[in-house]
């Protein structure tokens, strides 16, 4: 219980220290970083508490692929080397008391809530789906997502599909002067305009190409 | 205090949720800094969730982590492709150049 503890203090730490950091640096490469960070604790507390499907899923999706897609646009659009101060410039600073005035007061909010919040009594009977320790977080997963969520499953996935169209719609754009190939240019030529014949007189060639 | 409980993982959620909207609301450098506050408030929201499943002994709250964890990939594939074709158009992605609604 003690190491279970110490880990416990550990990570959340360092996730807060680097979510300060993400936030807070000023370049914006390093933000990226300190956001693989604290995914990477957070998910090390996933699997410490017992969720170890969710932390290697946390660790494929958002530092596999989410923060090397943050870090591709960072490296494309050059704006790494912007090295911006972290607060406006003083003339259109106002807003920043009242950012942290509400922050804090949404802060103050949720610490209120978890700390007054009680379970209700007969909490236990209304699991739905109580996690069954006989076997791994893994299989029990994959036996309620494929049965009783099995639509909202197929939702999601289609939701990851239409945001693919989108990114490649959004950023697609047509340059002039490249060669490109065209199937249909391909496949609709005839033997008319491919092959021709000619009177070769002797001792001049053919000229191609003219 | 050396017993970690629900209430442990709930504020440590709260922190993160808080330091993501002070992320938001205080940002002055590129949007996509906002772009990472917000995956900053989803995973709060994760933790919060995860630890709910995990000490009420419901498995379905670790179900919602994971569409949740889809959505936040959309979330942030579309957005970054958003921003690229802002910056494409306009030459800047700071916050405070990005005026064009006047709002």
């Amino acid at each position: 219980m003690i190491a279970h503890s110490i880990f416990f203090y550990f990570f959340s730490v360092v996730a807060i220290v680097s979510a300060i950091m993400v936030t807070a640096s000023k370049n914006t490469v390093h933000s990226v970083f300190f956001l693989i960070l604290d995914f990477i604790s957070i998910s090390c507390l996933f699997i410490m508490i017992g969720a170890e499907f969710l932390g290697m899923i946390m660790l494929i999706v958002y530092v596999g692929a989410v923060a090397v897609l943050f870090l591709f646009v960072v490296m494309m659009l050059n704006v790494a080397q912007q090295k911006n101060q972290w607060f406006a410039s003083e003339s259109s600073s106002s807003h920043i008391p009242i950012g942290l005035i509400i922050s804090g007061i949404i802060f103050f909010e949720l610490i209120i809530v978890i700390g007054g919040w009680k379970f209700k009594p007969d909490l236990a009977n209304s699991i739905g789906l109580a996690i069954n320790t006989e076997i791994t977080n893994t299989h029990s997963l994959g036996q309620v997502l494929y049965t009783d969520y099995i639509h909202i499953f197929q939702i999601s996935g289609m939701i990851l599909l239409i945001s693919m169209i989108g990114a490649i719609v959004l950023t697609y754009r047509e340059r002039e002067g490249i060669k490109k190939q065209s199937y249909i240019k391909q496949i609709s030529r005839e033997r008319s305009e491919g092959v021709e014949v000619l009177e070769v007189t002797s001792n001049k060639g053919v000229k191609i190409d003219d | 205090m050396t017993e970690i409980g629900l209430g442990h993982y709930l504020t440590l959620g709260a922190v993160i949720f808080t330091i993501g909207v002070i992320g938001i609301f205080l940002n002055r450098k590129n949007i996509i800094v906002i772009l990472m506050s917000i995956e900053l408030i989803l995973l709060a929201v994760n933790i919060n969730l995860v630890s709910f499943s995990i000490y009420l002994n419901d498995l379905s709250g670790q179900v919602f982590t994971l569409f949740i964890l889809t959505v936040a990939a959309a979330e942030a594939a579309i957005g970054l492709a958003i921003i690229v074709v802002y910056y494409r158009n306009s030459g800047t992605i700071r916050v405070e150049e990005i005026d064009k609604l006047k709002g």
